[in-house]
């Protein structure tokens, strides 16, 4: 499956993807009303990598696992892998038990900020594609299947 | 000491756009936005933006503007805002203003006093989409006349010439004044277009050595990273006496800078300051000049062209006849608004004069002495468009160099602050947090597209001439008419009025 993969060595830790993450996921779609009017987290985060001599960032979203842990603890059925494998969480079922923050390995699931639900990243399936990879200033994330030139 | 030089911009945030995303905060290398968390809101210190537009690009509400500071003092046609910021600048300093990039000055622009004719009726203008065009052009010394066997093969042996796709090239900026990065991107465009890009005095890096046919390598007064490998990686050896942007004078890269990889390309130190001297310390003359040019011509087996760049200054035609006896395969001249990564401000605002100038009367000087087809000429210094090519060959050049124009696709907002190594669009620093911004990936591509529309309107407007080859416009200044110039700038261009 096509999965999105960072590039460390390209990404500028400016954080629009996590801008327009948010902006895909909200009800109105509007990036400055989903800023200003609606509390959405982003489903991809922005991480630091302190080195010696720089600062690397990159963006860290789900990795859609093979065998997903988020999936098994799970208490209530909203986490579930769709027909494409891909790892989405049903809010209207989800409870926000947490046990899937606590067991993603990639700390990729974050806990909503109304304390209802969680958020991650869903390949941005109900938009098309993912709009942190389109709007990406530098091509830092990609959309890639997993044997893809790029990443051998 | 109490700073008294006023902000020179003023950073507008529509607070109705802002959403706190803090991109802004994230980009400025200048630290000019931050955020502050008590209330909530992203603020900006206006006393050090430099106008690089990061922000307001990068920016996903487009909530920014930027605006020159809105402070006058008295209205004073002599002691403008300009000079009496710069008196308190030194007043504080002491030292000598640095500036980057080209003379800014209202000099006049002759490029956009010069118009191009067309056919109608009496020679037909040729369809470039449907008619071949050649812009192919061959850099080098030429034979006064060519001789051919019985068979018909040419007998004539032919100096060595660089075959470059399109008349332009990339030209002199040095791994070290820009990033690894920007440097990677010319070069693959360079590759891409079937032109050339030119080192710059920092040496060559070992990774670019694949990339040698499409380089031009070259020697200056510092001699960084000149050794004979370095000398034959190239398609040409150019030898930098001056630069249109500070005729006269050398050149300083901060110890900074020079980090291990730059250290290594240019064979200094790590952490020295690399300094260019003002002259070549072994060339005071033009029979010095030769032995240089032939010393590299030895170096390369005669099989590189020997190019030679100088400044455009007021005996630059008599020097250029000087050159080419000197044994140069093409000439360069740089004209006064030739950017350069940092320069004495005075230096680069006054001294000089405008290309256009110096070509014509160059070109004209070596006809005159029936040297023209001993070298080929290559004009540097501001072209910005299509239109500049095109009027920079019919006025003599055989191709044109450009780097603002190339700095430009790549991102560069001409924020003239290259000298302070925080170039926030990875351009003109080694902060390997900022040059990591510029992806060579996607910046190559902006060098090609932008050098193939060039290329596309010089056949649009070839074609209109009625002209089916770019060799044929060469020095053709019946295609060019002066506007608003009085008889002696016609007369030194060597071109008629509009009207005439």
């Amino acid at each position: 499956m096509k999965r999105i993969y960072a590039f460390e060595d390209k990404c500028l830790g400016c954080g629009l993807c996590e801008v327009y993450c948010r902006t895909a996921h909200s009800k109105s779609k509007d990036i400055i009303k989903a800023h200003k009017e609606e509390n959405i987290v982003s489903g991809i985060s922005i991480e630091e990598i302190m080195s010696p001599k720089s600062a690397f960032y990159f963006a860290l979203q789900c990795r859609h696992c093979k065998d997903p842990k988020c999936v098994k603890a799970c208490i209530s059925g909203a986490m579930y892998k769709d027909e494409n494998d891909i790892v989405r969480n049903n809010k209207d079922k989800c409870v926000a038990c947490l046990s899937c923050v606590l067991v993603c390995p990639f700390g990729a699931i974050k806990k909503n900020t109304d304390g209802k639900a969680v958020s991650k990243c869903d390949l941005c399936v109900e938009v098309g594609s993912p709009v942190c990879v389109e709007n990406c200033p530098n091509e830092a994330i990609k959309l890639l299947d997993e044997d893809s030139e790029i990443l051998k | 000491m109490l700073n008294m030089v006023p902000s020179a911009f003023k950073i507008i945030r529509d607070e109705n756009k802002c959403i706190q995303c803090k991109v802004c905060v994230k980009q400025c290398a200048n630290l000019v936005h931050y955020y502050d968390e008590e209330k909530d809101i992203v603020r900006a210190d206006d006393t050090k933006c430099v106008c690089c537009h990061r922000c307001v690009v990068l920016c996903p509400t487009k909530a920014l503007t930027i605006i020159n500071y809105p402070l006058d003092y008295r209205q004073n046609a002599n002691w403008t805002k300009n000079y009496m910021d710069d008196i308190y600048r030194q007043a504080q300093s002491g030292g000598v203003l640095l500036a980057s990039m080209g003379n800014p000055k209202p000099f006049p622009v002759y490029w956009d006093k010069m118009l191009l004719n067309a056919s109608q009726v009496t020679n037909p203008s040729i369809d470039p989409l449907r008619e071949p065009m050649e812009t192919k052009v061959l850099i080098g010394r030429k034979p006064e006349k060519l001789e051919y066997d019985k068979k018909g093969k040419l007998a004539t042996k032919m100096p060595p010439q660089v075959e470059l796709k399109i008349p332009i090239m990339f030209s002199a900026m040095s791994y070290g004044s820009i990033s690894r990065n920007a440097h990677e991107s010319l070069a693959r465009a360079a590759e891409e277009l079937g032109i050339c890009y030119n080192t710059g005095e920092g040496g060559l890096n070992k990774d670019f050595y694949k990339y040698g046919k499409n380089t031009i390598v070259q020697v200056a007064s510092g001699r960084f990273g000149v050794y004979k490998d370095y000398l034959n990686a190239g398609a040409a050896v150019e030898i930098k006496i001056g630069q249109g942007a500070k005729p006269g004078i050398g050149g300083h890269l901060p110890g900074e800078k020079v980090d291990e990889d730059v250290s290594g390309t240019r064979m200094i130190p790590l952490g020295s300051d690399a300094i260019s001297p003002a002259p070549h310390h072994d060339i005071y003359s033009i029979e010095d000049l030769r032995q240089l040019i032939f010393s590299l011509k030895e170096a390369t087996a005669y099989k590189k062209p020997i190019f030679v760049k100088i400044a455009a200054v007021h005996n630059s035609a008599a020097i250029a006849s000087g050159i080419a006896r000197a044994g140069a395969d093409a000439i360069v001249i740089d004209g006064f608004r030739g950017g350069t990564g940092a320069a004495p401000a005075r230096i680069r605002d006054n001294v000089g004069i405008p290309i256009e100038l110096a070509l014509a009367s160059i070109d004209q000087r070596l006809r005159e002495e029936g040297i023209r087809n001993e070298v080929s000429l290559i004009a540097a210094g501001s072209i910005r468009n299509s239109a500049d090519v095109i009027k920079a060959v019919a006025l003599g050049a055989d191709a044109v160099y450009i780097a603002s124009a190339a700095l430009i696709a790549m991102g560069c907002h001409m924020c003239h602050s290259c000298s302070v190594g925080k170039c926030n669009w990875g351009i003109a620093t080694q902060v390997p947090e900022l040059v990591r911004r510029l992806n060579p990936d996607i910046m190559y591509k902006r060098l090609v597209n932008l050098v193939s529309a060039w290329n596309h309107e010089i056949q649009e407007i070839l074609g209109g001439m009625g002209i089916n080859a770019i060799d044929s416009l060469r020095g053709n200044k019946l295609m060019l008419r002066g506007i608003d110039l009085n008889e002696k700038e016609l007369e030194v261009l060597g071109i008629k009025h509009a009207g005439e």
